[in-house]
């Protein structure tokens, strides 16, 4: 009775797709909810100094100065689409289509790479043409701690992708790969979760102020 | 009986993916609809930062929703109580950083 008052929504692990299938597989995925609303806390006191540093910029180079629209744009539409390509390797996983699932992972990966390529491009740029490294202002610590961690996030989602990519074509779609295919996803979205407010909180208020 | 099992699931997702595709759709719409207001419109700034905050929360959910699919599973509750504590902590975090150490300060 207890039990199913905390249940909403309840289904049986017979009707849910194949990564739900074992009671392992199911609480795997519980507990990668949990270690995503622990990340969550992380950006959150990354996000809260940078916002409290952001006017602290000791001489050097301000948000409004240094940020340029045009390669912000660009990584956050391939990181959005990249989502959105991480969506569908899911529905072909749900549809049981281990093609479909690799060539859409592939392309996510593709995309991260894309994404790294023009952050890294975008941090080279600060410190050696505009003279904005970890060192020169709190604001920058701020920023480069901040978009820093996001990126070697996303740097482990592409080796950790390449990993599932090589499971699912040795052994095809089992229960096990299934589940490391749906968790992966998961990780993949929220990154682009903290990119949204990395985007807002960063550039577009860096723009604004 | 393996056949059987997985027949229902194919139909389920069988089709175009709309659900994906409108998520895609309005993710950009949004992204894009934020940066007009803050570079494109001249509204004062607390106006606009509480305007492309909330498109960003709109925009976090989007993906929350559609893509992550957080109410699925044989007791979704777990995780939605433990994503929503999470989302309360870094609130708590992030504003009341900001309201003791900058708008105290000045």
């Amino acid at each position: 009775m207890a039990e199913s008052l905390l249940s909403l929504n309840p289904k049986k692990r017979k009707d849910l797709p194949l990564e739900y299938s074992t009671e392992e597989g199911d609480l795997k995925i519980v507990g990668f909810w949990v270690f995503l609303a622990a990340e969550l806390v992380l950006f959150g006191t990354l996000f809260g100094s940078y916002l409290v540093l952001q006017s602290h910029t000791a001489g050097g180079p301000s948000a409004h100065e240094l940020f340029k629209i045009g390669p912000v744009m660009i990584e956050t539409v391939v990181l959005l689409v990249s989502s959105f390509t991480c969506g569908l390797s899911t529905l072909e996983l749900r549809r049981h289509n281990v093609k479909g699932l690799i060539g859409w992972l592939v392309v996510t990966v593709l995309l991260g790479l894309v994404f790294i390529g023009f952050e890294g491009n975008e941090f080279f740029t600060y410190a050696a043409h505009e003279g904005a490294t970890l060192q020169t202002s709190a604001f920058l610590s701020g920023f480069f701690i901040l978009l820093g961690t996001h990126g070697a996030h996303v740097s482990l989602g592409i080796v950790w992708i390449a990993g599932i990519l090589i499971q699912l074509a040795r052994r095809g779609i089992t229960p096990v790969t299934a589940r490391k295919a749906f968790i992966v996803g998961l990780y993949w979205h929220f990154l682009d979760v903290v990119w949204i407010f990395i985007f807002t909180a960063v550039y577009l208020t860096g723009w604004v102020m | 009986m393996q056949e059987n099992e997985n027949q229902p699931i194919r139909q389920e997702h069988a089709g175009f993916p709309w659900k994906q595709v409108i998520g895609l759709l309005l993710s950009l719409a949004l992204t894009f609809l934020a940066l007009w207001i803050a570079v494109g419109l001249s509204l004062p700034v607390n106006v606009t930062i509480a305007i492309i905050v909330a498109l960003a929360i709109f925009q976090a959910f989007i993906q929350l929703f559609m893509f992550m699919h957080v109410t699925e599973g044989t007791e979704p509750v777990h995780q939605l109580i433990s994503i929503l504590f999470g989302i309360y902590v870094a609130f708590a975090v992030v504003a009341g950083t900001i309201w003791i150490l900058y708008a105290q300060m000045g």
